[in-house]
Protein backbone atom coordinates (compact mmCIF):
# COMPACT_ATOMS: atom_id res chain seq x y z
CA UNK A 1 0.00 0.00 0.00
CA UNK A 2 1.44 3.13 -1.21
CA UNK A 3 1.22 6.42 1.24
CA UNK A 4 2.09 9.69 0.10
CA UNK A 5 3.70 11.68 2.82
CA UNK A 6 3.08 15.35 2.93
CA UNK A 7 5.80 17.11 4.19
CA UNK A 8 8.73 14.47 2.67
CA UNK A 9 6.87 14.89 -0.56
CA UNK A 10 7.49 11.06 -1.36
CA UNK A 11 5.51 8.07 -1.77
CA UNK A 12 6.53 5.17 0.22
CA UNK A 13 5.21 2.01 1.17
CA UNK A 14 3.52 1.56 4.35
CA UNK A 15 4.35 -1.67 5.31
CA UNK A 16 8.09 -1.04 4.78
CA UNK A 17 7.84 1.88 7.34
CA UNK A 18 5.70 -0.17 10.24
CA UNK A 19 8.20 -2.80 9.72
CA UNK A 20 11.03 -0.40 10.27
CA UNK A 21 9.35 0.86 12.75
CA UNK A 22 9.24 -2.46 14.46
CA UNK A 23 12.89 -3.68 14.39
CA UNK A 24 13.98 0.04 15.63
CA UNK A 25 11.67 -0.88 18.53
CA UNK A 26 12.13 -4.41 19.71
CA UNK A 27 16.42 -2.37 19.29
CA UNK A 28 14.68 0.55 21.46
CA UNK A 29 13.42 -1.98 24.20
CA UNK A 30 16.35 -4.75 24.41
CA UNK A 31 19.17 -1.81 24.29
CA UNK A 32 17.81 1.14 26.11
CA UNK A 33 19.09 2.85 22.74
CA UNK A 34 17.00 5.29 21.00
CA UNK A 35 17.59 3.58 17.50
CA UNK A 36 18.01 6.95 15.69
CA UNK A 37 21.37 6.11 14.63
CA UNK A 38 19.91 3.26 12.59
CA UNK A 39 16.41 4.71 11.41
CA UNK A 40 17.81 8.49 9.84
CA UNK A 41 19.96 6.69 7.26
CA UNK A 42 17.25 3.68 6.70
CA UNK A 43 14.55 6.26 5.93
CA UNK A 44 17.25 8.50 3.58
CA UNK A 45 17.96 4.76 2.06
CA UNK A 46 14.22 4.87 1.31
CA UNK A 47 14.18 8.37 -0.96
CA UNK A 48 13.14 10.46 2.68
CA UNK A 49 15.20 14.04 2.30
CA UNK A 50 17.64 14.54 5.04
CA UNK A 51 16.75 17.11 6.76
CA UNK A 52 12.91 14.96 7.32
CA UNK A 53 14.75 12.00 8.30
CA UNK A 54 16.64 13.71 11.02
CA UNK A 55 13.58 15.23 12.47
CA UNK A 56 11.09 12.65 12.21
CA UNK A 57 13.66 10.32 13.58
CA UNK A 58 13.37 11.75 16.41
CA UNK A 59 9.62 12.11 16.90
CA UNK A 60 9.61 8.67 16.51
CA UNK A 61 12.41 8.27 19.17
CA UNK A 62 10.27 10.15 21.56
CA UNK A 63 7.49 7.16 21.20
CA UNK A 64 9.66 4.28 21.61
CA UNK A 65 11.49 5.60 24.12
CA UNK A 66 8.82 7.26 26.02
CA UNK A 67 7.36 3.15 25.95
CA UNK A 68 10.81 1.79 27.06
CA UNK A 69 11.38 4.24 29.66
CA UNK A 70 7.43 3.66 31.24
CA UNK A 71 8.15 -0.45 31.31
CA UNK A 72 11.41 0.45 33.13
CA UNK A 73 9.88 2.73 35.23
CA UNK A 74 7.59 -0.35 36.65
CA UNK A 75 10.87 -2.00 37.38
CA UNK A 76 11.90 0.86 39.43
CA UNK A 77 15.02 0.66 36.59
CA UNK A 78 15.10 4.55 36.17
CA UNK A 79 17.59 6.32 38.24
CA UNK A 80 14.98 10.16 38.11
CA UNK A 81 17.68 12.35 39.69
CA UNK A 82 20.93 11.29 37.17
CA UNK A 83 18.18 11.28 34.32
CA UNK A 84 16.87 14.61 35.67
CA UNK A 85 20.82 16.08 35.46
CA UNK A 86 21.67 13.96 32.04
CA UNK A 87 18.79 15.91 30.25
CA UNK A 88 19.57 19.04 31.52
CA UNK A 89 23.07 18.72 29.97
CA UNK A 90 21.64 17.25 26.90
CA UNK A 91 19.45 20.34 26.31
CA UNK A 92 22.28 22.50 26.30
CA UNK A 93 24.23 20.05 24.17
CA UNK A 94 21.46 19.54 21.76
CA UNK A 95 21.39 23.69 21.80
CA UNK A 96 25.02 23.90 20.74
CA UNK A 97 25.36 21.19 18.54
CA UNK A 98 21.88 22.63 16.47
CA UNK A 99 24.02 25.81 15.59
CA UNK A 100 27.14 23.47 14.20
CA UNK A 101 25.03 21.67 12.39
CA UNK A 102 23.63 24.38 10.71
CA UNK A 103 26.95 26.42 10.33
CA UNK A 104 27.86 22.95 8.52
CA UNK A 105 24.72 23.21 6.22
CA UNK A 106 25.83 26.94 5.10
CA UNK A 107 29.20 25.29 4.35
CA UNK A 108 27.48 22.22 1.78
CA UNK A 109 29.45 19.76 3.48
CA UNK A 110 26.35 18.59 5.75
CA UNK A 111 26.10 14.74 4.17
CA UNK A 112 29.83 13.94 4.77
CA UNK A 113 29.91 15.59 7.92
CA UNK A 114 27.46 13.34 9.49
CA UNK A 115 29.17 10.61 7.47
CA UNK A 116 32.05 10.65 9.58
CA UNK A 117 30.65 11.63 12.64
CA UNK A 118 28.60 8.65 12.14
CA UNK A 119 31.53 6.53 11.03
CA UNK A 120 34.12 8.18 13.88
CA UNK A 121 31.55 7.45 17.09
CA UNK A 122 29.71 4.69 15.87
CA UNK A 123 33.31 2.86 15.25
CA UNK A 124 34.84 3.87 18.65
CA UNK A 125 32.42 3.10 20.63
CA UNK A 126 31.54 0.26 19.01
CA UNK A 127 34.82 -1.50 18.80
CA UNK A 128 34.86 -0.04 23.21
CA UNK A 129 31.75 -2.20 23.64
CA UNK A 130 32.83 -4.98 21.88
CA UNK A 131 36.58 -5.20 23.21
CA UNK A 132 35.05 -4.91 26.74
CA UNK A 133 31.91 -6.92 26.57
CA UNK A 134 34.20 -10.37 25.48
CA UNK A 135 36.83 -9.91 28.14
CA UNK A 136 33.87 -9.68 30.60
CA UNK A 137 31.66 -12.67 29.29
CA UNK A 138 35.03 -14.75 29.11
CA UNK A 139 35.48 -13.99 32.86
CA UNK A 140 31.98 -14.90 34.17
CA UNK A 141 32.87 -18.45 35.51
CA UNK A 142 36.10 -17.47 37.19
CA UNK A 143 35.86 -16.21 40.55
CA UNK A 144 36.00 -12.36 39.78
CA UNK A 145 35.71 -9.90 42.81
CA UNK A 146 33.08 -7.65 42.54
CA UNK A 147 33.28 -3.71 42.98
CA UNK A 148 30.26 -1.58 42.78
CA UNK A 149 32.45 0.83 40.57
CA UNK A 150 35.95 2.01 40.43
CA UNK A 151 36.86 4.89 42.70
CA UNK A 152 38.15 7.66 39.55
CA UNK A 153 38.81 10.92 39.02
CA UNK A 154 35.16 11.50 38.40
CA UNK A 155 34.60 10.89 41.85
CA UNK A 156 36.84 13.72 43.13
CA UNK A 157 34.95 16.91 41.84
CA UNK A 158 32.74 18.94 43.81
CA UNK A 159 29.20 19.20 44.07
CA UNK A 160 28.43 15.90 44.58
CA UNK A 161 25.06 14.63 44.71
CA UNK A 162 23.91 11.01 46.09
CA UNK A 163 21.93 8.96 42.80
CA UNK A 164 20.08 6.35 45.51
CA UNK A 165 18.89 4.45 42.14
CA UNK A 166 22.23 3.70 41.23
CA UNK A 167 24.50 3.51 44.23
CA UNK A 168 26.44 6.38 43.43
CA UNK A 169 27.64 9.90 45.43
CA UNK A 170 29.07 11.44 42.87
CA UNK A 171 29.66 15.21 41.58
CA UNK A 172 26.50 16.37 39.23
CA UNK A 173 29.66 17.63 36.68
CA UNK A 174 30.55 14.46 35.17
CA UNK A 175 26.68 13.72 34.58
CA UNK A 176 25.56 17.14 33.24
CA UNK A 177 29.18 16.45 30.39
CA UNK A 178 28.02 13.29 29.37
CA UNK A 179 24.55 14.58 28.78
CA UNK A 180 25.90 17.45 27.48
CA UNK A 181 28.27 15.48 24.97
CA UNK A 182 25.42 13.49 23.89
CA UNK A 183 23.04 16.43 22.80
CA UNK A 184 25.69 17.82 20.98
CA UNK A 185 26.62 14.49 19.03
CA UNK A 186 22.19 13.89 19.13
CA UNK A 187 21.39 17.31 17.57
CA UNK A 188 24.49 16.92 14.71
CA UNK A 189 23.99 12.85 13.99
CA UNK A 190 20.06 13.34 14.35
CA UNK A 191 20.22 10.64 16.63
CA UNK A 192 18.81 9.61 20.52
CA UNK A 193 22.19 9.49 21.45
CA UNK A 194 21.49 6.15 23.63
CA UNK A 195 24.26 4.36 21.95
CA UNK A 196 26.89 6.85 23.18
CA UNK A 197 24.95 7.37 26.34
CA UNK A 198 24.89 3.81 27.87
CA UNK A 199 28.43 3.12 27.82
CA UNK A 200 28.80 6.72 28.79
CA UNK A 201 27.00 5.33 31.89
CA UNK A 202 28.65 2.60 32.78
CA UNK A 203 32.23 3.29 32.21
CA UNK A 204 32.24 7.14 32.85
CA UNK A 205 30.09 6.72 35.31
CA UNK A 206 29.97 3.50 36.58
CA UNK A 207 26.39 3.03 37.07
CA UNK A 208 24.76 -0.18 36.98
CA UNK A 209 23.57 -1.43 34.34
CA UNK A 210 20.28 -2.37 36.15
CA UNK A 211 19.49 1.07 36.14
CA UNK A 212 21.16 2.21 33.15
CA UNK A 213 18.66 1.05 30.34
CA UNK A 214 15.81 2.87 31.94
CA UNK A 215 17.68 6.08 32.92
CA UNK A 216 18.98 6.44 29.30
CA UNK A 217 15.64 6.50 27.83
CA UNK A 218 14.25 8.68 30.22
CA UNK A 219 16.76 11.04 29.27
CA UNK A 220 16.92 10.53 25.78
CA UNK A 221 12.65 11.10 25.81
CA UNK A 222 13.47 14.35 26.85
CA UNK A 223 16.04 15.20 24.21
CA UNK A 224 14.36 13.58 21.55
CA UNK A 225 11.17 15.48 21.96
CA UNK A 226 12.95 18.88 22.39
CA UNK A 227 15.01 18.16 19.24
CA UNK A 228 11.38 17.09 17.30
CA UNK A 229 10.20 20.89 18.43
CA UNK A 230 13.20 22.65 17.57
CA UNK A 231 12.87 20.65 13.84
CA UNK A 232 9.42 21.79 13.67
CA UNK A 233 9.85 25.24 14.30
CA UNK A 234 12.81 26.15 13.24
CA UNK A 235 12.84 23.71 9.71
CA UNK A 236 9.33 22.68 9.36
CA UNK A 237 11.02 18.94 8.79
CA UNK A 238 8.76 16.75 11.29
CA UNK A 239 6.25 14.53 8.87
CA UNK A 240 3.36 13.75 11.27
CA UNK A 241 2.09 10.63 8.72
CA UNK A 242 5.76 9.04 8.64
CA UNK A 243 6.04 9.68 12.40
CA UNK A 244 2.30 8.05 12.95
CA UNK A 245 3.72 4.59 10.93
CA UNK A 246 7.26 4.29 12.14
CA UNK A 247 5.37 4.80 15.73
CA UNK A 248 2.56 1.77 15.56
CA UNK A 249 5.86 -0.62 14.37
CA UNK A 250 8.12 0.81 16.83
CA UNK A 251 5.72 1.13 20.20
CA UNK A 252 4.80 -2.32 19.70
CA UNK A 253 8.45 -3.81 19.36
CA UNK A 254 9.74 -2.04 21.80
CA UNK A 255 7.40 -3.91 24.11
CA UNK A 256 8.78 -7.26 22.89
CA UNK A 257 12.26 -5.62 23.20
CA UNK A 258 11.79 -5.24 26.66
CA UNK A 259 10.47 -8.69 26.94
CA UNK A 260 13.51 -10.14 25.70
CA UNK A 261 16.11 -8.08 27.30
CA UNK A 262 15.31 -9.30 30.15
CA UNK A 263 15.99 -12.87 29.23
CA UNK A 264 19.58 -12.17 27.97
CA UNK A 265 22.82 -11.41 30.01
CA UNK A 266 23.99 -8.08 30.10
CA UNK A 267 26.91 -8.97 28.42
CA UNK A 268 25.40 -10.70 25.80
CA UNK A 269 23.19 -7.68 25.68
CA UNK A 270 26.02 -5.44 25.02
CA UNK A 271 28.22 -7.80 22.37
CA UNK A 272 24.74 -7.38 20.60
CA UNK A 273 24.52 -3.91 20.43
CA UNK A 274 28.22 -3.58 19.89
CA UNK A 275 27.92 -5.60 16.86
CA UNK A 276 25.23 -3.31 15.36
CA UNK A 277 26.86 -0.35 16.23
CA UNK A 278 29.16 -1.44 14.45
CA UNK A 279 27.72 -3.06 11.07
CA UNK A 280 26.43 0.39 10.59
CA UNK A 281 29.67 2.48 11.21
CA UNK A 282 31.53 0.34 8.36
CA UNK A 283 28.83 0.70 6.26
CA UNK A 284 28.41 4.34 6.64
CA UNK A 285 32.54 3.96 6.36
CA UNK A 286 32.31 2.40 2.68
CA UNK A 287 30.14 4.73 1.53
CA UNK A 288 32.90 7.27 2.17
CA UNK A 289 35.58 5.40 0.83
CA UNK A 290 34.50 3.22 -2.29
CA UNK A 291 34.06 5.14 -5.58
CA UNK A 292 30.49 6.36 -5.43
CA UNK A 293 28.13 5.30 -8.70
CA UNK A 294 27.20 8.89 -8.66
CA UNK A 295 29.54 11.39 -8.11
CA UNK A 296 27.24 14.40 -8.33
CA UNK A 297 24.19 15.15 -5.98
CA UNK A 298 21.44 17.52 -6.14
CA UNK A 299 19.96 19.35 -3.29
CA UNK A 300 16.93 21.44 -3.49
CA UNK A 301 17.16 24.77 -1.65
CA UNK A 302 14.30 27.10 -0.20
CA UNK A 303 14.29 30.17 -2.40
CA UNK B 1 -11.20 44.33 -48.84
CA UNK B 2 -10.39 42.61 -45.61
CA UNK B 3 -11.27 39.16 -46.85
CA UNK B 4 -8.71 39.43 -49.87
CA UNK B 5 -6.32 40.62 -47.29
CA UNK B 6 -6.85 37.77 -45.28
CA UNK B 7 -6.43 35.32 -47.89
CA UNK B 8 -3.39 37.15 -49.41
CA UNK B 9 -1.70 36.25 -45.58
CA UNK B 10 -2.54 32.66 -45.50
CA UNK B 11 -1.42 32.17 -48.61
CA UNK B 12 2.23 34.66 -47.99
CA UNK B 13 2.17 33.14 -44.27
CA UNK B 14 0.94 29.61 -44.50
CA UNK B 15 2.19 28.51 -41.43
CA UNK B 16 -0.26 30.91 -39.96
CA UNK B 17 -2.99 28.50 -41.23
CA UNK B 18 -2.90 25.82 -38.24
CA UNK B 19 -4.23 26.27 -35.04
CA UNK B 20 -4.23 23.75 -32.06
CA UNK B 21 -7.99 22.91 -30.59
CA UNK B 22 -6.92 20.60 -27.44
CA UNK B 23 -7.77 19.75 -24.10
CA UNK B 24 -6.48 17.97 -20.98
CA UNK B 25 -8.51 15.34 -19.47
CA UNK B 26 -8.47 17.23 -15.70
CA UNK B 27 -7.29 20.55 -14.96
CA UNK B 28 -6.37 19.19 -11.04
CA UNK B 29 -4.34 16.59 -9.97
CA UNK B 30 -5.33 16.22 -6.00
CA UNK B 31 -2.52 14.35 -4.21
CA UNK B 32 -4.45 12.52 -1.07
CA UNK B 33 -2.95 9.92 1.65
CA UNK B 34 -2.69 7.21 -1.29
CA UNK B 35 -1.87 9.13 -3.97
CA UNK B 36 0.88 6.83 -6.02
CA UNK B 37 1.01 9.23 -9.23
CA UNK B 38 -1.36 10.41 -11.90
CA UNK B 39 -2.05 10.01 -15.66
CA UNK B 40 -3.14 12.99 -17.67
CA UNK B 41 -4.00 12.69 -21.34
CA UNK B 42 -3.35 15.60 -23.41
CA UNK B 43 -5.43 15.36 -26.87
CA UNK B 44 -6.41 17.88 -29.86
CA UNK B 45 -6.39 18.69 -33.42
CA UNK B 46 -5.30 20.83 -35.95
CA UNK B 47 -7.73 23.82 -37.01
CA UNK B 48 -7.24 24.68 -40.79
CA UNK B 49 -9.07 27.11 -43.07
CA UNK B 50 -7.04 25.47 -46.25
CA UNK B 51 -5.89 22.48 -46.87
CA UNK B 52 -2.86 21.01 -45.17
CA UNK B 53 0.21 21.55 -47.15
CA UNK B 54 1.74 18.65 -47.74
CA UNK B 55 5.13 19.06 -47.05
CA UNK B 56 6.76 19.74 -44.34
CA UNK B 57 4.47 17.15 -42.37
CA UNK B 58 3.53 17.86 -39.19
CA UNK B 59 4.97 17.27 -36.07
CA UNK B 60 3.61 17.24 -32.66
CA UNK B 61 5.56 18.18 -29.57
CA UNK B 62 3.78 18.31 -25.89
CA UNK B 63 5.62 19.45 -22.47
CA UNK B 64 4.73 19.50 -19.03
CA UNK B 65 6.36 21.91 -16.57
CA UNK B 66 6.47 21.62 -13.02
CA UNK B 67 7.19 24.68 -10.59
CA UNK B 68 10.75 25.25 -10.67
CA UNK B 69 12.73 25.82 -7.56
CA UNK B 70 16.88 26.90 -7.20
CA UNK B 71 18.78 24.12 -6.83
CA UNK B 72 22.39 23.21 -5.58
CA UNK B 73 24.57 20.60 -7.64
CA UNK B 74 27.59 19.32 -5.61
CA UNK B 75 30.25 16.68 -6.79
CA UNK B 76 31.98 14.79 -5.26
CA UNK B 77 35.80 14.56 -4.96
CA UNK B 78 38.72 12.23 -3.81
CA UNK B 79 40.47 14.07 -1.04
CA UNK B 80 42.92 12.12 1.82
CA UNK B 81 41.46 8.90 0.97
CA UNK B 82 37.38 9.94 1.30
CA UNK B 83 34.49 11.04 -1.37
CA UNK B 84 34.04 14.55 -0.11
CA UNK B 85 31.89 17.36 -1.77
CA UNK B 86 34.06 20.06 -3.25
CA UNK B 87 32.26 21.72 -6.44
CA UNK B 88 29.02 22.91 -6.33
CA UNK B 89 27.13 24.64 -8.50
CA UNK B 90 23.76 26.61 -8.10
CA UNK B 91 20.73 26.80 -10.44
CA UNK B 92 18.65 29.56 -9.95
CA UNK B 93 15.70 27.69 -11.58
CA UNK B 94 15.12 24.29 -12.46
CA UNK B 95 11.27 22.69 -12.57
CA UNK B 96 11.13 19.89 -10.38
CA UNK B 97 9.49 18.05 -13.20
CA UNK B 98 9.33 18.09 -17.01
CA UNK B 99 8.22 15.56 -19.68
CA UNK B 100 8.71 16.43 -23.42
CA UNK B 101 6.40 14.01 -25.26
CA UNK B 102 6.47 14.15 -29.30
CA UNK B 103 6.04 12.72 -32.59
CA UNK B 104 9.09 12.22 -33.54
CA UNK B 105 13.03 12.56 -31.55
CA UNK B 106 12.78 16.43 -31.00
CA UNK B 107 15.86 17.17 -32.97
CA UNK B 108 14.61 16.01 -35.71
CA UNK B 109 11.54 17.67 -35.48
CA UNK B 110 12.82 21.55 -33.87
CA UNK B 111 15.58 24.16 -34.78
CA UNK B 112 17.54 24.84 -32.74
CA UNK B 113 16.82 28.56 -32.61
CA UNK B 114 13.47 27.77 -32.18
CA UNK B 115 13.82 25.84 -29.20
CA UNK B 116 15.93 28.59 -27.59
CA UNK B 117 13.34 30.67 -28.18
CA UNK B 118 10.32 28.40 -26.94
CA UNK B 119 12.48 26.64 -24.05
CA UNK B 120 11.21 23.20 -25.23
CA UNK B 121 13.76 20.69 -24.55
CA UNK B 122 15.08 20.17 -21.04
CA UNK B 123 18.59 21.60 -21.21
CA UNK B 124 16.56 24.79 -22.00
CA UNK B 125 14.64 24.77 -19.16
CA UNK B 126 17.08 24.61 -16.77
CA UNK B 127 18.47 28.24 -15.66
CA UNK B 128 16.77 30.04 -18.84
CA UNK B 129 17.96 33.27 -18.17
CA UNK B 130 21.71 32.18 -18.28
CA UNK B 131 23.92 30.19 -20.59
CA UNK B 132 25.88 27.49 -18.30
CA UNK B 133 29.54 28.09 -18.70
CA UNK B 134 32.25 24.98 -19.61
CA UNK B 135 32.74 24.47 -15.75
CA UNK B 136 28.62 24.04 -15.24
CA UNK B 137 27.38 22.21 -17.90
CA UNK B 138 28.77 18.49 -16.24
CA UNK B 139 26.83 19.81 -13.48
CA UNK B 140 23.85 20.39 -15.81
CA UNK B 141 24.17 17.17 -17.35
CA UNK B 142 24.45 15.20 -14.04
CA UNK B 143 21.42 17.10 -13.01
CA UNK B 144 19.60 15.68 -16.37
CA UNK B 145 21.11 12.00 -15.42
CA UNK B 146 20.21 12.05 -12.00
CA UNK B 147 16.41 13.46 -13.13
CA UNK B 148 15.89 11.26 -15.87
CA UNK B 149 16.77 8.20 -13.23
CA UNK B 150 14.44 9.15 -11.01
CA UNK B 151 11.56 9.62 -13.37
CA UNK B 152 11.31 13.78 -12.46
CA UNK B 153 12.70 14.31 -16.52
CA UNK B 154 10.88 12.63 -19.20
CA UNK B 155 12.00 12.05 -22.47
CA UNK B 156 9.04 10.55 -24.34
CA UNK B 157 9.85 10.88 -28.32
CA UNK B 158 7.13 8.54 -30.48
CA UNK B 159 5.06 8.79 -27.86
CA UNK B 160 2.46 11.09 -29.31
CA UNK B 161 -0.16 9.42 -31.63
CA UNK B 162 -0.73 11.77 -34.73
CA UNK B 163 -3.63 10.51 -37.04
CA UNK B 164 -4.33 11.83 -40.36
CA UNK B 165 -1.56 14.82 -39.75
CA UNK B 166 -4.70 16.17 -38.16
CA UNK B 167 -5.21 14.17 -34.90
CA UNK B 168 -3.24 14.14 -32.03
CA UNK B 169 -2.79 12.53 -28.32
CA UNK B 170 -0.35 11.33 -25.68
CA UNK B 171 -0.46 10.35 -22.52
CA UNK B 172 1.75 11.43 -19.56
CA UNK B 173 2.19 10.00 -16.44
CA UNK B 174 3.25 12.45 -13.48
CA UNK B 175 5.49 10.35 -10.81
CA UNK B 176 4.01 9.95 -7.40
CA UNK B 177 6.89 12.27 -5.50
CA UNK B 178 5.24 15.41 -7.04
CA UNK B 179 5.41 18.94 -6.20
CA UNK B 180 2.55 21.33 -5.45
CA UNK B 181 1.97 23.71 -8.18
CA UNK B 182 0.99 24.98 -11.65
CA UNK B 183 1.67 22.52 -13.75
CA UNK B 184 2.17 24.18 -17.31
CA UNK B 185 1.31 21.96 -20.88
CA UNK B 186 2.17 23.43 -23.80
CA UNK B 187 1.56 22.39 -27.22
CA UNK B 188 3.77 22.76 -30.00
CA UNK B 189 2.97 22.12 -33.82
CA UNK B 190 5.81 22.35 -35.97
CA UNK B 191 6.65 21.81 -39.73
CA UNK B 192 10.13 22.01 -41.08
CA UNK B 193 11.59 22.36 -37.44
CA UNK B 194 9.90 25.78 -36.98
CA UNK B 195 6.98 26.74 -34.77
CA UNK B 196 3.70 27.25 -36.16
CA UNK B 197 1.18 27.13 -33.09
CA UNK B 198 1.48 26.88 -29.93
CA UNK B 199 -1.01 27.02 -27.19
CA UNK B 200 -0.77 26.48 -23.32
CA UNK B 201 -2.79 25.42 -19.93
CA UNK B 202 -2.16 24.53 -16.75
CA UNK B 203 -2.60 21.93 -14.48
CA UNK B 204 -2.82 22.30 -10.58
CA UNK B 205 -1.41 20.33 -8.44
CA UNK B 206 -2.56 20.58 -4.65
CA UNK B 207 -2.45 18.40 -1.85
CA UNK B 208 -6.09 17.80 -0.83
CA UNK B 209 -7.89 16.13 2.80
CA UNK B 210 -5.41 15.16 5.50
CA UNK B 211 -2.38 15.70 3.37
CA UNK B 212 -3.17 19.62 2.86
CA UNK B 213 -4.29 19.78 6.47
CA UNK B 214 -1.02 18.77 7.84
CA UNK B 215 1.25 20.41 5.25
CA UNK B 216 -0.46 23.94 5.93
CA UNK B 217 -0.20 23.40 9.85
CA UNK B 218 3.41 22.29 9.85
CA UNK B 219 3.92 25.71 7.79
CA UNK B 220 1.64 28.28 9.37
CA UNK B 221 1.61 26.91 13.07
CA UNK B 222 4.91 25.16 13.41
CA UNK B 223 4.71 25.04 17.19
CA UNK B 224 1.17 23.61 17.29
CA UNK B 225 2.14 21.33 14.96
CA UNK B 226 5.14 19.90 16.75
CA UNK B 227 3.78 19.81 20.10
CA UNK B 228 0.92 17.92 18.01
CA UNK B 229 3.50 15.42 17.23
CA UNK B 230 5.20 14.70 20.19
CA UNK B 231 1.71 14.49 22.17
CA UNK B 232 1.08 11.82 19.21
CA UNK B 233 4.12 9.69 20.60
CA UNK B 234 3.84 10.20 23.87
CA UNK B 235 0.30 9.35 23.59
CA UNK B 236 1.52 5.99 21.54
CA UNK B 237 3.61 5.38 23.28
CA UNK B 238 2.29 5.16 26.66
CA UNK B 239 -0.79 3.74 25.01
CA UNK B 240 1.17 1.04 24.17
CA UNK B 241 2.27 0.49 27.60
CA UNK B 242 -0.94 0.14 29.04
CA UNK B 243 -2.22 -2.00 26.18
CA UNK B 244 0.85 -4.40 26.62
CA UNK B 245 0.06 -4.21 30.70
CA UNK B 246 -3.64 -5.80 30.04
CA UNK B 247 -2.91 -8.12 27.74
CA UNK B 248 -0.36 -9.37 30.20
CA UNK B 249 2.28 -10.98 27.79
Amino acid sequence: MQLYLPIAEVSVNAFVLLGLGGVIGVLSGMFGVGGGFLITPLLMMIGVPPGVAVATGANQVVASSISGALAQFKRRAVDLPMGAVLTGGGLVGSTLGGYVFDLMSRLGQTDVFVQLSYVLFLGLIGAMMLVESVNSLRRTGKARIKRAHVHSWVHRMPFKMKFRASGLYISVIPPLLVGAAVGFLSAIMGVGGGFVMVPAMIYLLGMPTKVVVGTSLFQITFVTGYTTLVHAVTHHTVDMMLALLLIIGGVIGAQIGARVGVRLKAEQLRILLSILVLAVAVKIGFDLLLTPAELYSVTRVES
Amino acid sequence: MKRWLLALCLMVLPVQAEEIVSGVSQSGVSITTNFDGASILVYGAALREAPAPTWPLMEVIITVEGPSTPLVIRKKDHVAGIWLNRGAVKITAAPSFYAVASTKPVADILLPAEDAKYHITIPQTIDPAAAPSAEQTPYIEALQRIRQASGSFVLAPDSVLLLRQALFRTDISLPANLVEGPYMVRIFLTRGGEVVDMQESQIDVQKAGLERTLYRLAMEQPLIYGLLSLLMAMVAGWGAQELFKRLRI
